[in-house]
Formats: structure tokens, C-alpha cells, sequence
């Protein structure tokens, strides 16, 4: 389980991150969804204890992040950006290293390799591996210890969508396995077909937090629906309670003249709900 | 210790494939062997080459290789997923030290072997060579740990490496450069090699490398305690 209470951090008198709360529970998915700048990586580096913070707390598998000792880091995988590969050795090579550090057998390399399916690529040098390659031998550089919380920043960053789905079901496989994941992304997609629950994030504030669908729900001011003619001319219905028999009228009329192509519940996504509370687009 | 044992192998994978790094190991070896059998001049000093390149190998390899490798893990951020993995600095730093001493140190015997030093003046030469070796990775690795990246560790190390390396060589025919160059190890330890046969230092050559030794470790708990191996 991870907790944070109240986090803040500051980079040269600017902050960062300001009074951050939340908490992960086993075997979640937990994902912060928010803007490049928005402090989602300062973060996962404040999570793993690489980074020191003025105030709050925060706690990972029950232990303050400023008393992790080596071996509770072992049990974190961690896939960042900037956490390089060696590119003169192969793939098999570069997990060989971890798996040393690890104490990790040579059968789990293979195991974890076939798993991101890197092992026709076993033998290639890094240098040769295409970008969604080697974003898939980083993925399996942090399953390779079998973590019991895996951090993934930006897991499927510049991915084609091939790559971004299979490394999408190697972590749902992790979660079913009962590990925690937490991860960072700009991607409403990514956010709503992986998280669990999610938390907002904009210049270093939470802006909001809960369930990818429970937050749609949320800020579903207009409560419409869009229907679609066979002709191709598209009507907007009100959901409301004092308008539900005109409008229940007006489809059951479509159905009974066979003019109904598609009906479909016009709830706000990710992405405007974040624009809606900031004034700023996720994809930035 | 398992850590600095898989930093080692590593570093043994990586230095096959990097050729930049390799060089630096086999160039004077190969060099002072085929100078040393090719290149012969009436009254030209026993071991002449040997000696002279002994002395430049001692300093240059180490502090080009040991400030090249950390450099470049710096760089490329392999050095941040090594500590995310619970790889302390210290076991790092033992890893690829022990590695480039022993690549230096395998040097330092092939080629004095080749050149047909052996017995007694053969192990003094190579414990002043290793002495020599050990001064140099540990300036080597300040330099590493000081530098951002492999340009700026490039900067660095090359002024350094070229006051230690060929001070010595220019010593031989310029007094006033041999009065300064009496202060650095490098040429402490040439003047020990002087009689290859006969190999001794003197009380004065003993601290003048005692007192650079100091210092260079100090200098590296400073880049150390200032820059750290990964800044926050």
C-alpha cells in the first residue's frame, strides 16, 4: 500500500508539488493523469526515495520513503525515462546485470523477456532495438525482481498503438497478479483503460481524484444523449427528469419508424474534465 | 559485494564492445612492445620504452577509462536505474576500480613481460606500477564524479592526464620542468624505475606520492560529497 499525506516540494523557491494526498491500495492500479510539468515524475522520484521533500509523508509497503533501506527498494520495479539502457550490451545482457544485483536466476531473464516478447531479440545490442524495443526492455529491466510495486513513468510515451496495448496487458497481467502499479501518463486513453483510480494533477496540485468513470459521471453537467438518424442527421437529447417522457418519446418514435442508427450517452472524457477544471489540455 | 561483482562483469561485457575504452588499455602495451623490439639506438637506456611508457600508461589509462565509464553512465542514466536497484556507490565505484586496475594491471605484466623483465625486479616494478595505478583510478574517478557528462569529463580528464603523463618525459631533458615535475607521483615513480634492476624509492619519492595520493583522495570526497554519483 503507498500513502502520501500532504507532500510538498519545491525546486529553487518554486513548488512543485503542493500538499499532495492520496492512497494506493494492493493490487491497484493507480494512475496520475496530468500535463508534462505537472510534477507527475517528481513524484515517483519522491515514491522510490530518490528525492528529498520539505513536508508531509509518505509511506510504501508501511515504511516511511525516508527510511526505505536497500532491500525494501529491491522489491520496487521502476521504469523512468531517464533510467538508461547499456546500448553496447544485448538485451539478455543488459537484464543479466540487474539480475545479478537481484539475485535473480537466468530461467527468470528469459521468463521476464518472453513476457515484453523481447526473446528473438535476446542477442541484439540495445543500440539496434527500435524505440518501442527498447521502452519494452526498460519494462522488463523492472518486472525482472517480481516488485511488489511497480513504478512506471510514462510507460507508453511516443509508443506506437501495437506496443502501447501489448505493454498495456503485461501490467494488467502484473495487477492480476497482485501487484501494485503506479504510473504516470499524459494519455487520457491509457488513464481510463488501466487505472483503477486516478488522480489529477496541474502544476503540482491535485485538482481531483476517483475512478476514470466516476469522474466523467462527475462532470456530466449537460446529462445528454446524441442520437443518430439512418439519414445521417444527428439529434442532441436532454437527460433530465422533467424532460424524460418527451424525450423517451421522441426515441421510441425513431425505433418504431426504423430511423435509429446508434444512441449514445454524451458524458464529458479525461480530457474535458481536465480542461474543465484547469484551462489546460492533457496533451501538452 | 555481489553488487561490485556484477558492476565488474558488466564492465567486462561493456569494455569488448567499446572501443573507446579498450584502446586506451591495449594501446601503450602493444606500443612499448613493438617500440621496445623494433626500435633499438646505440647507448639507449635498458628498458628505455618499458620505462617511459610505464609511466604514461600508469597515469593516462585509468584516468581517461575510469573518468569515460562513470561519465557516460552518468549520462545515460544507466548509473540511476544501477542505485535505484540498491547498487551503493561504493559498491559501484569498487566494481569498476577493481576492473580497471586489473585491465591495467594485465597491461602493465604483458608488456614488461614481453619486454623480458622477470623474477625480483619484475614484482618491485609491478607493485610500483600498481601503486601508481590505484592513485591514478581513484583521480580518475573524482573526475568522473565531477563531470556532467562524457564531453565535460573529456575536458577534464585530458589536462590532467597530459600534466601527470608527460611531465616525467619532458623532466629528462628540462631542469626547470623536472624541479616542478618532482612533486607529482608520476614522476616520483619513474625516477623509482630509473634502475629497473635496482628498483627503490627514497624517503623523499615515498611522501611526495604519499602526500599526492592524499590529496587526490581528498580532492575525490570532495566531487563526491558535491556532486554525489546521482544528484537529486
Amino acid at each position: 500500500m503507498i500513502s502520501v499525506t500532504g507532500i510538498s516540494k519545491s525546486f529553487g523557491g518554486k513548488k512543485v508539488l503542493d500538499d499532495i494526498s492520496f492512497s494506493v491500495e494492493d493490487g491497484e492500479i493507480f494512475g496520475l493523469l496530468g500535463p508534462s510539468g505537472a510534477g507527475k515524475t517528481t513524484l515517483i522520484r519522491v515514491l522510490t526515495g530518490q528525492l528529498r521533500f520539505e513536508e508531509g509523508e509518505a509511506m510504501v509497503m508501511g515504511k516511511k520513503v525516508t527510511q526505505l533501506t536497500g532491500s525494501d527498494k529491491k522489491q520496487f520495479g521502476v521504469m523512468m525515462d531517464d533510467f538508461g539502457l547499456y546500448e553496447r550490451l544485448s538485451c539478455y545482457q543488459n537484464l543479466r546485470v540487474f539480475a545479478d544485483i537481484y539475485g535473480v536466476s537466468d530461467a527468470a531473464i528469459r521468463e521476464v523477456l518472453s513476457e515484453v516478447k523481447l526473446q528473438d531479440a535476446e542477442k541484439k545490442a540495445v543500440s539496434k532495438l527500435s524505440k518501442g524495443m527498447k521502452e519494452r526492455l526498460r519494462l522488463a529491466r523492472a518486472l525482472l525482481s517480481r516488485p511488489k510495486v511497480l513504478f512506471l513513468d510514462e510507460p507508453t510515451s511516443g509508443l506506437d498503438p501495437q506496443t502501447s496495448s501489448e505493454i498495456h496487458e503485461i501490467i494488467k497481467k502484473r495487477k492480476d497478479a497482485g501487484t501494485i502499479i503506479f504510473l504516470t501518463t499524459h494519455n487520457m486513453t491509457e488513464a481510463e483503460k488501466l487505472c483503477d483510480h486516478l488522480v489529477l494533477l496541474n502544476e503540482g496540485h491535485i485538482v481531483e481524484s476517483g475512478a476514470p468513470k466516476e469522474l466523467c459521471l462527475r462532470y456530466d453537467h449537460q446529462k445528454r444523449i446524441e442520437v443518430e438518424k439512418k439519414d445521417g442527421e444527428v439529434i442532441s437529447m436532454e437527460v433530465d427528469p422533467k424532460s424524460v417522457d418527451t424525450t423517451a418519446e421522441k426515441i421510441a418514435d425513431l425505433l418504431r419508424s426504423g430511423h435509429l442508427e446508434t444512441i449514445h450517452s454524451k458524458e464529458p472524457n479525461l480530457e474535458t474534465v481536465f480542461m474543465e477544471l484547469t484551462g489546460r489540455e492533457l496533451e501538452v | 559485494m555481489k553488487e561490485a561483482t556484477a558492476i565488474f562483469r558488466k564492465q567486462v561485457l561493456d569494455t569488448r564492445k567499446n572501443k573507446t575504452v579498450l584502446i586506451q588499455f591495449v594501446l601503450f602495451p602493444i606500443m612499448t612492445i613493438v617500440m621496445s623490439h623494433a626500435v633499438k639506438v646505440d647507448d639507449m637506456p635498458e628498458f628505455f620504452y618499458l620505462k617511459l611508457f610505464s609511466i604514461m600508461y600508469m597515469a593516462m589509462a585509468p584516468i581517461t577509462s575510469m573518468s569515460a565509464i562513470i561519465s557516460e553512465e552518468k549520462e545515460k542514466g544507466t548509473l540511476r536505474a544501477l542505485m535505484m536497484s540498491n547498487v551503493r556507490p561504493l559498491s559501484y565505484l569498487l566494481g569498476v576500480g577493481v576492473y580497471d586496475f586489473l585491465a591495467c594491471f594485465i597491461g602493465t605484466t604483458v608488456m614488461s613481460n614481453f619486454c623480458g623483465l622477470d623474477g625480483g625486479p619484475w614484482y618491485k616494478y609491478l607493485l610500483v606500477i600498481s601503486s601508481g595505478l590505484v592513485i591514478s583510478i581513484v583521480l580518475g574517478a573524482a573526475i568522473g564524479v565531477l563531470a556532467k557528462d562524457q564531453m565535460s569529463a573529456t575536458s577534464l580528464s585530458v589536462p590532467v592526464m597530459c600534466l601527470f603523463t608527460f611531465l616525467p618525459m619532458m623532466a629528462q631533458f628540462n631542469d626547470t620542468i623536472a624541479s616542478v615535475a618532482k612533486f607529482f607521483y608520476t614522476q616520483q615513480l619513474y625516477l623509482a624505475l630509473e634502475d629497473i634492476n635496482n628498483v627503490k624509492i627514497g624517503t623523499e619519492g615515498l611522501i611526495i606520492t604519499l602526500v599526492n595520493a592524499l590529496v587526490i583522495i581528498g580532492f575525490f570526497v570532495v566531487a563526491f560529497r558535491k556532486e554525489g554519483l546521482t544528484k537529486e
